[in-house]
């Protein structure tokens, strides 16, 4: 069949559009189904391709963005009902251009007005990350990943609700650039991709990135609301603040407290956890692990206890409902890339993961949240794990060839 | 001995001498391409800063701050400016011997190390542990703890680097950063993640 549009005399090799052949790619395998197998002598059938691994952790995500988009604008309409103002900003002028009451009790309206925040977050990564990533395609000549498609749908839901939009741009370029680029791309990356470009946020601007005045859509400077996170209140109040204060477990259970857009609920994540398990893309090895160390090491907290922080005394129960913990763990501390590649040295990151997030919430006062920061430490040391794994298993056999 | 844990805990995480404060960089980005002998060479700097920084504290005590020599029936004398030249004098006998040792009993290791095992002993995270602890004014048992802990941190942060750096072998890094180019990023990559510890009271 001759086709006058033939898309291998526009890209193919010596073609005009060389050079641009990445972008080509990546829009035939996303709308089509290439007819194209390999030539070379070894192959690996296997229906998990890169796309529908990717793809396949878009779809676990679901649940963590409709239900974080909707608490965007619960937390907002809440406090606005409790004394807040609303926000100087465009989103409240359209929202009430569109007319729809700022109420929580209304899901539409909450819903509506969550979306107002998070569409713009999820463009800009898109824009910006995407450029990028066909950018580095066509220079480096390597094909257009769709890990940046995780990425894209990651990094606005580790962001809080009210983040400036230039530093999402920003953020996003620092993570697709220094944590995965110029190691590569999609594969060779070192830490987390999405985590590194928050981290780096984090660090560069606290003020628009922690405190108490970033997880709320609106103005809570007024007496009566406060837009701390619940997990800040336990740092300085400690299990008593968590009984006393207005969030109950199940609240956090659930998801409606304040925090990043898709982390509050651990419902959500759990959710994904039983799609990424079923479908063999995330390790639960890593997740067992995670909650082993976890209990673990809040366990001996409570044990030790401390007359001067009331949070040694917060039992596990609380803190896994609080914060990223679970959103950590499920599609953060199981990336297939940064994480410990053994099976035994999975269980082994995954645990001191677990470990350090309450180490580092509980026993410093300079980050009342601790998992981004536990699970790129963990990052740096995965490699290590699984040199020392090799080393135990080739010493295991050279013993037994040898008796 | 609380006060001993919080002090190794201390100087090994949250104040790492390669990490924080990036000490001892020259032999942490050159020795770090291999993790056996990254880990030889951390250990080589784990004996040398537990055996120095007591021993300089020793120095400090007995001969060197004001007043140290009433022993000697010398009270009013102040050497304290001969520090330097007798804390590197210290640092260089002892490389001399962990040298000396190694080519015995280990000298594969010693081959693999090649000139940063001398090096050691121009090792800014030597002479830089024994600087903190006259500036912290510790004593014989904390400059021992801080001396060991220095030196675990140390070794971990190149053991970790080393293993890094190993598996970046798939890596498809640009020309232009090849090598040390990419590990100088990587340093900066890590040190964001031992900011995990910053800020912790102990």
């Amino acid at each position: 069949m001759s086709n006058p549009l033939d898309p291998e005399k526009l890209f193919g090799k010596g073609a005009p559009l060389e050079r641009l052949y990445p972008l080509f790619e990546a829009t035939e395998t996303i709308v089509l189904t290439p007819g194209k197998v390999t030539r070379g002598a070894s192959h690996v059938r296997d229906a998990l391709d890169l796309k529908r691994m990717m793809i396949t952790v878009v779809v676990a995500l679901v649940p963590a963005i409709l239900f974080g988009i909707y608490n965007i604008g619960y937390q907002a309409h809440w406090a606005i009902e409790h004394g807040a103002e609303p926000l100087d900003t465009w989103q409240t002028q359209l929202f009430q251009l569109i007319g729809l009451q700022l109420r929580s009790d209304s899901i539409l309206s909450c819903f509506t007005h969550g979306l107002l925040y998070y569409l713009p977050v999820m463009i800009v990564t898109g824009a910006i990350g995407g450029n990028l990533e066909a950018l580095f395609a066509i220079i480096r000549k390597h094909e257009i990943n769709e890990g940046f498609l995780v990425t894209w749908m990651l990094f606005p839901l580790i962001l809080p609700p009210t983040i400036p939009l230039w530093q999402v741009g920003l953020g996003i370029a620092f993570a697709v650039i220094i944590a995965k680029e110029i190691f590569g791309g999609t594969g060779m990356n070192i830490l987390n991709v999405a985590l590194a470009g928050r981290a780096f946020l984090f660090f560069a601007y606290p003020a628009q990135m922690s405190g108490d005045k970033v997880w709320i859509a609106a103005d809570t400077r007024v007496d009566g609301v406060s837009g701390a996170t619940a997990l800040a209140n336990a740092a300085v109040g400690g299990l008593q603040a968590l009984q006393t204060g207005t969030v109950t477990w199940w609240d956090a259970f659930l998801g409606f407290i304040p925090g990043s857009v898709g982390e509050t609920s651990t419902l959500a994540a759990l959710l994904g956890a039983v799609v990424l398990i079923a479908t063999g893309v995330g390790s639960w090895r890593i997740m067992a692990g995670v909650v082993l160390g976890t209990i673990f090491s809040s366990g001996l907290l409570n044990l030790i206890g401390s007359s001067t922080n009331a949070f040694f005394d917060v039992p596990f129960w609380w803190h896994m409902v609080l914060g990223g913990w679970a959103f950590g763990m499920v599609f953060m501390a199981t990336d297939p890339v940064s994480a410990a590649h053994s099976l035994t040295g999975k269980y082994v990151y995954g645990f001191f993961i677990g470990l350090l997030v309450v180490l580092i919430r509980v026993v410093n006062p300079a980050y009342p949240e601790g998992m981004m920061l536990a699970i790129l430490f963990m990052n740096l040391f995965a490699a290590f794990i699984d040199y020392w794994i090799v080393q135990a298993n080739i010493k295991r056999r050279a013993a037994r060839y040898a008796a | 001995m609380e006060h001993y844990l919080s002090l190794a805990v201390k100087s090994i995480f949250v104040e790492n001498m390669a990490l924080a404060f990036f000490l001892g960089m020259c032999s942490f980005l050159a020795v770090s391409k291999k993790v056996k002998t990254a880990m030889g060479l951390g250990v080589a700097v784990i004996f040398v800063l537990a055996v120095t920084t007591p021993m300089n504290n020793l120095l400090l005590q007995y001969v060197l701050k004001p007043g140290a020599l009433a022993w000697a029936g010398l009270g009013d004398m102040d050497l304290s400016f001969l520090g330097f030249l007798a804390y590197i004098g210290t640092i260089a006998a002892i490389v001399q011997i962990v040298e000396m040792t190694l080519d015995k009993y280990v000298p594969a290791l010693y081959a693999a190390l090649g000139v940063f095992l001398p090096l050691i002993a121009v090792n800014c995270a030597i002479l830089g542990a024994s600087l903190f602890m006259v500036e912290r004014d510790y004593n014989l048992g904390e400059s021992i703890v801080f001396g060991l802990g220095s030196g675990i941190g140390w070794a971990l942060a190149i053991v970790a680097l080393a293993s890094i750096r190993e598996r970046m072998r798939y890596s498809n890094v640009p020309g232009p950063l090849r090598g040390l180019g990419i590990t100088f990023i990587l340093t900066g990559l890590m040190a964001i993640g031992f900011m995990a510890f910053g800020g912790i009271q102990l």
